[in-house]
Order: C-alpha cells, then structure tokens, then sequence
C-alpha cells in the first residue's frame, strides 16, 4: 500500500533539467534534413542507371561526400531521437524501456559510424 | 508494454433500459456510465429516456433531471451550472466538455456520457482527480517574489496584464488533459496540458520573480517535453482556451534562456 502523499507522488524524484537539448536537437536536425534530404533525392535520380564507376565518382567529388556525411549524421540523430520518445511514451515495462533506448542508441551509433566509414573509404580510395 | 485493451473487470456491459416517460412527444435517450465500488459489477452503460419539452436544454440539465426524477443513484459532480466551477467536466458524444455548458441538442442521435477518460472512477461519472490537483500544487501557482513587500498593490502596466489572458479564464476542469494520449500513457510524470497553462501563467506573470525557478522545475524529459503538440487539449478546451500554446511558449523560454 502506498501511503506517499498525492504530493509526494507528483513530485516523485523531481526534475531532470534536461530536456531542451533533446527538444531544440530534434528541430535543428529536422530543418537540416529538409535541404539535404531533397539533394540526395535529386542526386539519386540523376545517377539513376549510372554505373559503378560513375557512382564512385560521384560520392568522391569533396562536396558530395561532405553533405553524404551530413546526411547520415543528422538521419541518424534525428532518427533516434524520435524513436527513443516513442519508446518512453509507450514501453512501460521498465527493463524493456531502458534496454530498447540503448539498443537503439547504440544501433544509430554503429550504423551511423558504418555509413561514414563507407562515404570515405570510397571517397580515398 | 502498453496496454490497449481494457482489464476484465473493466468491461462495459449493457445495462439497466429505464422506461419512456408517459405522454412524451420529443423523446431523447440518454445512455450513461454506470458504476458502483460497492456492487463489484463491472460497469454499465444505462439508458435513460427524457421528454425534451420538459427538460431544460443544456446535459447538465437532463442529468440532475434524470437524478431528481427518476434515479437518485445516479452520481455526478457539479455546481455552478453556467461554466465557472469545472465541476461538471465528463465525456459528452465523444468529447470531453462541460455538461453545464453542452446543448443536448448538439448531440446526434442518443446523448452518450461518460467520465474524462483514463482516470480511476469513483463512482458514475465522478473521476478521482486526485493527482490531478496534486501536480497543480506541485507548479507551485502563486505569487512568488523575493524583493520587498511593498506598501500598495503590485503594480502591472496594461500590456503585461493582458499576456496573462487567455489563461487566467482556465477553470482546471481537466477537460484537456484528460483528452491528450501523451497524458493517457504517462500522467505520472506529465504534466498534461492544464497545469502546464497554469505553469505558463505564472512564468508570463510580470509581478513574478521566480520566472527561472520555475522553468528549472518545468525541465524535464516527462514533465514538459511529453507534449508532442497533438492538439486534442485546445481541440476540447470548453472555455476555448489554448493550451497547446501555452506549452509552446514554455518551450520557447527553454530555448531562449540558452540560446
């Protein structure tokens, strides 16, 4: 039985003061995603058909494979962010809750260094 | 995991039919939820039949007609009949509103009523607001200053007073926040939109002094930051009132105090 004021239990452990970050990270990588999503799409059907080659020189070019970069960075901050809140607003089974926000954090990170591992290795090579 | 059906004792069943009055030409039936701590039933949705010509137009109005009339069972809270108190907040045709303040006639077909959704039932349509109040007392909504008391009243320039409206009006029904899904599923740590319009009435109080205070306590992953702007509290405010700007603009403060 719980005898804890209604107080006491709104209050609960108090404030994290975080919070913003997450919030103002997730606009920001949203508002980036808006140009770069559209070059890629454009980009993509330009190269349509193209072959190996013509690809390699494509993410070679300095610019390309700096906003490639910026592309999977941001994708991927923005994307596990989302899914860490849907998984807070849903997943109520604590162990499952926590351990779902760090496989997804750690999946974005490993896929993320994967990506841009891929972006310069083609671009050096 | 979250929970997407209801537990069994939880069922709605089909309830009591009252009969028709006599003589009535303008019949509307009423079907509201029934349920007693005391029976251990599950609940109930019961039937009511009332004559419109001798009913007055508003839910509220039906209600303490049903009660007086025909069953004194039926258990609801209410109190100033015209939109000031809050009392009377229930769900009404699928939305949370006043009764006190809701047409009969805007409801098509039977009026269905039931309690604000998500919270435990007392009895009837009668919610346990506890928490409610309790995360209202924790914003700490009052004046708070450190300078001197002064001799005269606090003085507030025109402007500053009118950045106050729009929230001021809020008669913490709970109509909206028991509206919201973010509030459904975390409304331990969530704030919801109601006390977070109350919490930004005294962050745009010029006469407050604990402006930064206040977004301390507010930041939080839960208890702001739940608020994914889905818009069902300004949707179902009956006071027209907008909450979902009100937490909008908290979270501006947020950003502006670090930016």
């Amino acid at each position: 039985m719980n005898m804890r004021s209604p107080l006491s239990r709104a209050r609960g452990l108090g404030s994290a003061k975080s919070g913003t970050d997450h919030w103002w990270m997730q606009r920001l990588t949203a508002l980036a995603l808006i140009p770069l999503v559209i070059w890629f799409v454009v980009s993509m059907i330009i190269v349509t058909g193209a072959d190996h080659a013509a690809a390699v020189e494509f993410i070679s070019s300095p610019i390309n494979s700096v906003l490639l970069i910026l592309l999977i960075v941001a994708t991927f901050i923005h994307g596990q962010l989302g899914l860490t809140v849907v998984i807070e607003d849903y997943i109520h089974t604590r162990w499952l809750e926590v351990g779902l926000i760090i496989a997804v954090k750690g999946a974005a990170i490993f896929l993320g260094v994967a990506s841009v591992y891929a972006v310069i290795a083609i671009a050096l090579n | 995991m979250a929970e997407f059906t209801l537990p069994k004792n939880s069922k709605v069943t089909e309830g009591k039919v009252w009969p028709k009055p006599d003589g009535a030409t303008k019949v509307k039936a009423f079907k509201i939820y029934r349920w007693s701590p005391d029976s251990g039933d599950n609940p109930s949705v019961d039937t009511y039949h009332l004559d419109l010509d001798d009913c007055g137009p508003m839910v509220l109005d039906a209600l303490i007609k049903i009660k007086n009339e025909v069953d004194p069972t039926l258990t609801f809270r209410r109190s100033c009949r015209e939109g000031v108190c809050g009392s009377c907040a229930m769900n009404i045709d699928g939305t949370n509103t006043l009764a006190c303040t809701k047409y009969i006639a805007d409801a098509k077909g039977d009026v269905r009523i039931y309690p604000l959704p998500h919270q435990s039932v007392i009895k009837d349509l009668v919610p346990d607001q506890t928490h409610f109040f309790a995360q209202y007392r924790e914003i700490e909504p009052w004046l708070k200053t450190d300078s001197q008391t002064p001799e005269r009243e606090r003085l507030q320039s025109p402007e500053d007073r009118a950045k106050i409206d729009g929230m001021w009006e809020c008669v913490l029904c709970a109509c909206c926040t028991t509206s919201c899904p973010s509030y459904w599923w975390n409304e331990d740590k969530y704030l919801g939109p109601a006390i977070l319009l109350q919490a930004y009435r005294w962050l745009a109080d010029s006469r407050d002094e604990a402006t930064g205070e206040r977004l301390d306590q507010l930041e939080d992953p839960f208890r702001l930051y739940r608020c994914h702007t889905i818009m069902n509290c300004t949707r179902t405010c009956p006071k027209h009132l907008n909450p979902a700007k009100a937490i909008a603009e908290i979270k501006k403060m947020m950003v502006e105090r670090r930016v």
